[in-house]
């Protein structure tokens, strides 16, 4: 399984691997809004939350279909299906590999994206945490959908239309920790239930996942 | 024979044409495939010689 | 005698020729019954005036589009438990109907909303999660319609209409985070002091019971469809190959 995280880092960090291809979605995003909305600081620090979260939902979207599709074209899903390793594990692994690739970097860069949206600054560490514990969700969805599509010919829009709903309540949840923290609210309470829901996926969707692989492998 | 809907007769027709038009469109859209489906089931199972369903 | 018997498919087929014209029979006259009843002879709210008419659409297509999904829920843990074709194509035939009914309740409760609350839309728990639903929809019909094998298509919509399901749930509780949101609360909950007065309930519970009925009639039709397509392309299969 090691080998495997391994294997997919250094295919993700290779060049046309896709990595940095997500944080350069996440920065435009950044960089677009203001000139969309206009550089009015009050209203970018109320919808900032929501800009960064929603950025970092279509960033982690970007790089989900090439998840198990490169993999499946060349044949080597055939031989993870059959490797001693159970495929639920591997379906955890590549997720965990996307995440480091995508979802880390995400969180690691939210707090400068927060400042070109003027983002509180007693915001950022609740931004950071939110990220943290909620960018993992993404990714196990995510490997989810993409299980889904595997099978499918330029599956990306179709893996949106399946993704992004299923993201909807760790989006509200997310969102609302930050926007709470720039109130100086106290936001445990959607914390909590956004790492409930990271939990859960990650204990539940790598089953549903690898049945989905198996469904498209027979 | 028309209630009087008062000033909201507006949103209630419209409410009412709406929704009878979507499941109308539903109705016949099935109804439509599957006279499509019937025929030519019919058509391949005449040419073929197999009567089952 | 079980249930089971009628996952034979021509067992399904011959049973449901006899009962659909009764079922469609039945459908048409509640419906216009509740229909026509609420939209001619109940009197207006006090307070909503005559838009309380538009409950006879709105609720039972709000219910019927909850319902279905749980239907496609039933139908696709039973394919996959028991490998039932029938089941598979059910609920494949009932998603664009639960979606049919979303679009119904949507749009009247925009229609609705216009005038009551000065708004087409708002950001309320109970619409937006409606919303949510119907993306689910068009997610699940999508699936279908791109995957080519048909056992591999039912085997990843059932998959994915179960956790789907649990997403749905998750983000309905979700979204009554942000605040209590203009909607009316249940209209049919046995709490006396919530609901309805009778004078609307009983046309209205007609109404519901035409909704349900609608959706039977086209579960059952387009399930029909279903299995003569399957039975259609397996012929075609033949006859190429042969």
């Amino acid at each position: 399984m090691i080998a495997l995280l391994v294997r997919d880092l250094r295919l993700a960090f290779r060049a046309g691997g896709g990595f940095g291809l997500g944080l350069a979605f996440f920065l435009l995003v950044a960089v677009l809004v203001p000139l969309g909305v206009g550089p009015e600081g009050a209203t970018l620090a109320r919808i900032a939350p929501g800009i960064l979260w929603v950025g970092a939902l279509l960033a982690c979207l970007l790089s989900l279909d090439r998840l198990f599709a490169l993999d499946y074209e060349d044949g080597s899903l055939d031989l993870l299906a059959t490797a001693p390793i159970p495929l639920e594990g591997v379906v955890a692994t590549k997720a965990l590999a996307h995440w480091l690739v995508t979802g880390l970097p995400l969180t690691l860069i939210a707090p400068v994206l927060g400042l070109l949206l003027n983002l509180p600054a007693q915001a950022d560490s609740a931004l950071v945490v939110s990220l943290l514990i909620g960018t993992p969700a993404l990714s196990v969805i995510g490997a989810f959908g993409a299980a889904l599509v595997v099978g499918v010919k330029r599956g990306g829009l179709l893996l949106s239309l399946l993704v992004l709903p299923m993201y909807v309540p760790t989006l509200i949840y997310g969102s609302e920790v930050v926007r709470r923290a720039g109130l100086g609210m106290e936001g445990a309470t959607p914390l909590v239930l956004m790492a409930a829901i990271t939990l859960g996926a990650w204990a539940i969707l790598p089953f549903a996942a690898s049945a989905a692989l198996r469904a498209n492998l027979r | 024979m028309m209630p009087d809907l008062g000033k909201y007769a507006g949103p209630v027709l419209w409410s009412y044409a709406t929704g009878a038009a979507i499941i109308l469109i539903l109705v016949a859209l099935s109804w439509w495939q599957g006279r499509r489906v019937s025929r030519a089931l019919a058509a391949a199972e005449a040419r073929l010689g197999d009567h089952d369903v | 005698m079980s249930i089971w018997e009628y996952a034979n498919p021509k067992r399904f087929m011959q049973t449901t020729a006899a009962i659909l014209p009764w079922v469609a029979a039945l459908t048409a006259i509640c419906l216009a019954v509740g229909l026509v009843w609420g939209f001619f002879f109940t009197p207006d709210d006090f307070r909503q005036g005559s838009t309380v008419k538009i409950i006879y659409l709105h609720v039972p297509a709000a219910m019927m589009s909850i319902n279905a999904w749980g239907m496609m829920l039933v139908a696709s843990l039973v394919w996959l438990v028991r490998r039932h074709h029938v089941s598979s194509l059910a609920a494949k035939a009932a998603a664009p109907v639960g979606l049919a009914f979303t679009v119904v309740a949507l749009v009247t409760g925009a229609l609705w909303g216009q005038p009551m609350w000065g708004t087409w839309w708002a950001w309320d728990p109970r619409l937006t999660s409606f919303l949510v639903l119907t993306l689910f929809y068009l997610g699940y019909i999508a699936l279908w319609s791109a995957i080519e094998d048909p056992d591999t298509a039912a085997d990843l919509t059932a998959v994915l209409c179960m956790v789907g399901s649990v997403f749905a749930v998750l983000s309905r509780y979700a979204v009554n985070f942000w605040n209590e949101g203009l909607h009316e609360g249940a209209t049919l909950s046995l709490d006396k002091e919530e609901n309805i007065s009778d004078v609307f309930w009983v046309p209205l519970v007609i109404s519901i019971a035409g909704f349900v009925l609608l959706f039977v009639t086209m579960v059952l039709m387009r399930t029909r469809t279903e299995i003569r397509a399957r039975r259609l392309a397996a012929l075609l299969l033949r006859e190429a190959r042969a």
